[in-house]
């Protein structure tokens, strides 16, 4: 064999490397996604848990104020219900517009604030909600590494050959986001939960 | 962040491998003048292995334990157990053990060798003081240190560092001590007078190995680093100006542990490097550990200003 044979080798045995090297890279990166993925779904289920026990104290405290819990159930429900990126993202939204308005109606409320177990539940959702978007943004990076990898070359190439589908980012709705800001007009919509 | 954390394990061996050289250099002087032979040697290389060891292993429990930190309740410190929870999932690591100092000055640590055995410590001046964004703010400074494993190489270099300042000050004392007995004819006084003139000598040199690896340049990247954790730089901050108005001093810091603050925590003393009047003494000055806080802010606000972040994939509102 000449020398334009082991050339060839080499060259070939070089490719194969970068096939796998690459192949397996491209696996990490989409594993990651998914993960940051199943993370944001586990903060979502946690609220909704949350829901129930603060919808009975404020309930002890502002029964009359049904309109606002029963808005509040509702959203949870078809958060819960929910099924779809986009879906689940509108019904989150709407569930955290009720929640707003559940916690602004409340400081009409000295007693039920002075509670500890309301208070403890507030800083549960605030740290819950805070999780949420954490979880979201670290979703987006993971999304963020994953389609620079599967559209830059040369890893492109293999993306190409062996399926690799860019995901999409998490992004919140323009339209449910006016909503929030509509229920508060120039209120604190802008800032964490906490109103 | 990747090329960060290899250099700083990088700068980690060579801690270790220059603790461990000038040890064993001193272990074979000293059995030299003792005509014990190998003894010196031997003793001196079981010694710095130990202690690297103990300092991998432990060095998070002896930071912790130096500042007289207790473990966070759950209960009673749940928005702190919050926040924390909620910047390690953006930060994409485990959360780290959250511990309290009971203490009234502001400030906050992060130790640990690896984000899988960290803590991140705060004091409860700190909470006192700051509200939850501000908070929010100096936790994601702590866990951007844990992330790129500056903790590895600080909490190495302190207990390292504090080994040898310590055998220094031994060694010196040893000195007085012989010189006293030296009539004695035992032998003793001078090779411990010279070991302690040599450490004397090698020390600003220590200090200096200790400046480079424990870069205050990492100061301003963990401020960054933490910005881009939170996607809200007016947090950060605002919980620096706090610090900066803040004249309490942590009782519990000591120059070893310096370097694991938020803020130094002795540097605070009127006359020196506030206000860029660089008054301090030189010792002081070549144990400085952290930038001037204004100069954190100036550079935080920049950022701010001219947008000059990583380009960020867009943070959701829910």
């Amino acid at each position: 064999m000449g020398a334009i044979g082991w050339i060839a080798i080499v060259v070939v045995v070089l490719l194969v490397f970068f096939l796998i090297a690459t192949y397996n890279r491209l696996v990490r990166l989409r594993n990651r996604v998914e993960a940051a993925w199943s993370q944001i779904d586990v903060q979502l289920k946690r609220r909704h848990d949350l829901i129930p026990n603060l919808v009975e104290t404020v309930k002890g405290y502002a029964a009359h104020e049904r309109e606002t819990l029963e808005a509040v159930i509702q959203a949870r429900q078809q958060a819960v219900a929910a099924q779809g990126v986009e879906k689940q993202a509108q019904a989150e939204n709407i569930l955290t517009g009720a929640l707003r308005q559940l916690f602004a109606v409340s400081e009409a409320y000295p007693e039920l604030k002075a509670n500890e177990n309301f208070l403890a539940l507030q800083e549960e959702l605030t740290g819950t909600e805070s999780r949420i978007a954490f979880s979201r943004q670290f979703y987006n990076e993971q999304v963020l590494a994953y389609d620079n990898a599967i559209e830059t070359f040369p890893s492109n190439t293999v993306a190409g050959l062996f399926n690799f589908e860019p995901k999409a980012y998490f992004e919140a709705e323009e339209a449910s986001r006016e909503n929030v800001q509509v229920d508060f007009g120039s209120g604190g919509a802008a800032g964490p939960a906490t109103p | 962040m990747y090329e960060r954390i290899a250099s700083n394990v990088r700068k980690t061996w060579g801690l270790i491998f220059v603790f461990i050289a000038l040890t064993v250099l001193i272990g074979w002087v000293v059995g030299q003048f003792l005509h014990i032979g190998f003894w010196g040697l031997g003793g001196a290389v079981i010694f710095a292995v130990f202690m690297t060891w103990g300092s991998y292993f432990a060095s998070d429990k002896i930071a912790l334990s130096m500042s007289h930190a207790q473990p966070a309740d759950q209960r009673q410190f749940a928005q702190l157990h919050n926040i924390v929870e909620g910047l390690s999932i953006a930060a994409g690591i485990p959360k780290p053990r959250v511990y309290v100092v009971q203490d009234q000055a502001p400030n906050a640590f992060a130790t640990g060798r690896n984000p899988e055995h960290a803590a991140i410590a705060v004091t409860t001046g700190l909470m006192e003081k700051l509200d939850r964004d501000e908070l929010e703010g100096v936790i994601a400074h702590e866990l951007s240190h844990v992330k790129n494993r500056d903790t590895l190489v600080m909490t190495i270099a302190v207990t390292l560092v504090g080994v040898i300042v310590l055998l220094a000050d031994w060694m010196l004392r040893a000195m007085w001590w012989g010189g006293g007995k030296s009539d004695r004819g035992n032998g003793l006084g001078l090779p411990f007078a010279i070991i302690g003139l040599l450490l004397l000598i090698v020390a600003p040199l220590i200090a200096q190995l200790l400046q480079f690896a424990v870069s205050r340049q990492r100061e301003f990247l963990a401020d960054a680093d933490g910005v881009f954790l939170t996607r809200h730089p007016d947090g950060l901050i605002h919980a620096l100006e706090k610090l900066q108005g803040d004249q309490t001093v942590v009782r519990t810091a000591s120059r070893a542990t310096a370097h694991l603050w938020i803020e130094s925590p002795i540097a605070r003393q009127a006359n020196e490097t506030r206000r860029g009047t660089k008054q301090g003494t030189w010792l002081n000055r070549m144990f400085d550990t952290h930038p001037p806080l204004e100069t954190r802010i100036a550079a935080l606000r920049q950022s701010e200003l001219a947008g000059s972040q990583p380009p960020m994939p867009p943070r959701p509102t829910i």
